[in-house]
């Protein structure tokens, strides 16, 4: 058995989604590959070479890969598949758009969100926004499925190196029917949403992108990254790529501070199964308090600038 | 341009959803069911392409048991020409009706009806795989833009569409016809009018089935059985900001 692991990266790093997925590979028996797949990636190559647990990096690197296009991507990564037993991409906006390609390609049932591997072909993976967890066990002869990071730790970045063998990239056809026109991203300083030790989510109840700052500066104080209800996205307090629950992120940090959010099942998918949860609302029959370790029932305008003030 | 709007029939999203007691699937009996909120998303946007004069004819289909009419009804009060059931016993929610059987099809439905293109949802609520629309377009050989946050038609041949990427937003310029999956952030779905319902009760609806189309149900995944999620219970509550930072340094040691 061999496990082929599909790693997400930027022009200049590997994703920490991708070191989740490596040690979900190597809960499974077999080798664990490593496909890095770009255009002049050498550093990146280099950088999978060390993370603790790969056997082998296959190395992909291709001017027709430079934005990883799942039109030009998916043929190269079903033609490898064959290889192997299972592969396994992160469960990011990246993998959810890629691997079920694959999946169309090989005819293969792919399995969405894996947070546990119970045996090489049975998993276990959320529905109804987290409201069941379905068992669930594959006939499939190649296990395609997309892991949540938040369900496995990270892989160290201190083994290897392991060896680097540069893939066969000649199927990549030219596929002229998507092209890159531009990429928008969010800048910002602190660290990236689902990889965060404490998040600080504001909601609604913030009231407008300018009272944003009080959560910008509780966060700042805390080291922490920044999240938000659907509610304060979609009011546009702040951009979409800051969303947590069913439809955006899923986060699980050592503590999770839900500010001004009422607490609503979609909200609720993407952060429960953070360590602690906090809540400052105040609407004190708020549902966020149901599954909030400690509730302030408070005017979040008073409370959150004393808390950031005092800590 | 003819446009195909696959919708599906899912368990109201403001449901709090009950296990079986055997585990074997999610009670449906007596649950409010509706369309699934990104396919609402799917319609309105095709609806607009209509009003705009870009799209000329939307074609809803959906897979389900013979209630699953009620969901195309409910695109044809907003503005769809006409619906395509493909009936089956078989549940659509878990352990049955797979995202991939879902792809082919739609595959085989396009063959018939040749859309330019294909807007659908980017996940359904109850089964959150998140596959069917990238699946479709592989089988197809089409180009694919998922999470689809803004859709520029520019002509018969081509597309611009602005994508959610985890960093942010991303544009694609693709060719037609294609599959497009649609994010929340695309449109605020509108209402249907009590005499557009009635009017939709006349709109023609075929009804086929997944032999009709030479399309396999039997599912590659054994739902095993289904588990309740960890509860986590609610904590405590505090009376003062000096209180919650005592309890995260010295209880929770969080901070």
């Amino acid at each position: 058995m061999a496990i082929l692991v599909i790693s997400e990266h930027s022009a200049d790093q590997i994703k920490s989604s991708t070191l989740n997925c490596v040690t979900a590979a190597l809960k499974l028996s077999g080798d664990v590959d490593l496909l890095v797949a770009g255009s002049f990636l050498s550093g990146i190559a280099q950088q999978a070479s060390q993370i603790s647990g790969v056997s082998k990096v296959i190395a992909l690197d291709s001017p027709s890969l430079i934005h990883q296009l799942p039109e030009v991507l998916a043929p190269l990564i079903a033609s490898l598949a064959k290889n192997y037993t299972h592969v396994l991409a992160p469960a990011t906006n990246f993998g959810k758009n890629l691997l079920p390609r694959v999946a169309g390609l090989l005819d293969v049932q792919q399995i969405s969100d894996v947070i546990e591997i119970v045996s090489e072909d049975t998993f276990k993976r959320p529905v109804y926004a987290g409201n069941a967890i379905a068992i669930v066990t594959s006939s499939d002869a190649i296990k395609l499925m997309t892991i949540r990071a938040t369900s496995f730790d990270p892989a160290q970045v201190s083994g290897g190196p392991a060896p680097i063998e540069q893939g066969d990239h000649s199927p990549a056809q030219e596929f002229t029917g998507t092209k890159f026109i531009k990429e928008e991203l969010t800048k910002s300083e602190r660290p990236e949403l689902p990889a965060a030790k404490i998040v600080v989510s504001g909601g609604r109840g913030v009231g407008s992108g300018e009272n944003f700052s009080i959560i910008y500066g509780l966060a700042d104080k805390l080291g922490a990254a920044v999240g938000a209800s659907r509610a304060a996205v979609d009011a546009g307090y702040v951009s979409n790529d800051y969303q947590v629950g069913q439809t955006g992120k899923i986060v699980a940090p050592q503590l999770y501070i839900a500010v001004g959010i009422s607490g609503a099942i979609q909200h609720l998918a993407g952060m429960k199964d953070s360590k602690v949860i906090v809540a400052i609302n105040k609407d004190p029959d708020a549902p966020i308090f149901q599954v909030a370790d400690y509730g302030l029932v408070a005017d979040l305008f008073e409370a959150v600038p004393e808390l950031t003030e005092k800590l | 341009m003819k446009v195909l709007i696959p919708v599906k029939r899912v368990v109201d999203y403001n449901v709090k959803i009950r296990i079986k007691s055997d585990k074997s699937g999610i009670e449906l009996n007596n649950v409010k069911m509706s369309m699934n909120p990104f396919d609402e998303i799917a319609v309105e946007e095709a609806v607009r392409l209509k009003e705009k004069g870009i799209v000329s004819e939307i074609v809803v289909v959906s897979i389900g048991p013979d209630k699953a009419q009620d969901v195309i009804r409910t695109a044809m009060a907003v503005g769809a020409d006409r619906g395509i059931l493909v009936k089956t016993d078989v549940p659509t929610d878990l352990g049955g009706v797979e995202p991939l059987a879902v792809a082919k099809t739609l595959k085989a439905i396009i063959d018939k009806e040749q859309p330019g293109l294909v807007i659908m949802g980017k996940q359904s609520i109850d089964d959150d795989s998140n596959q069917t629309g990238q699946m479709l377009a592989a089988i197809m050989g089409w180009p694919q833009a998922t999470f689809a946050s803004e859709i520029i038609i520019d002509s018969e041949i081509s597309a611009h569409v602005t994508r959610e990427i985890d960093g942010g937003l991303e544009t694609l310029q693709i060719s037609l016809p294609a599959v497009m999956t649609v994010d929340l952030r695309l449109n605020e779905p509108r209402y249907a009018a009590l005499p557009n319902i009635m009017k939709a009760k006349q709109k023609p609806m075929e009804t086929l089935s997944a032999e009709d189309l030479g399309v396999d149900y039997s599912p590659r995944l054994k739902l095993v059985s289904l588990e309740e999620p960890p509860v986590r219970s609610a904590g405590i509550k505090v009376e003062s900001v000096d209180a919650l930072i005592d309890k995260l340094k010295n209880e929770a040691k969080v901070i």
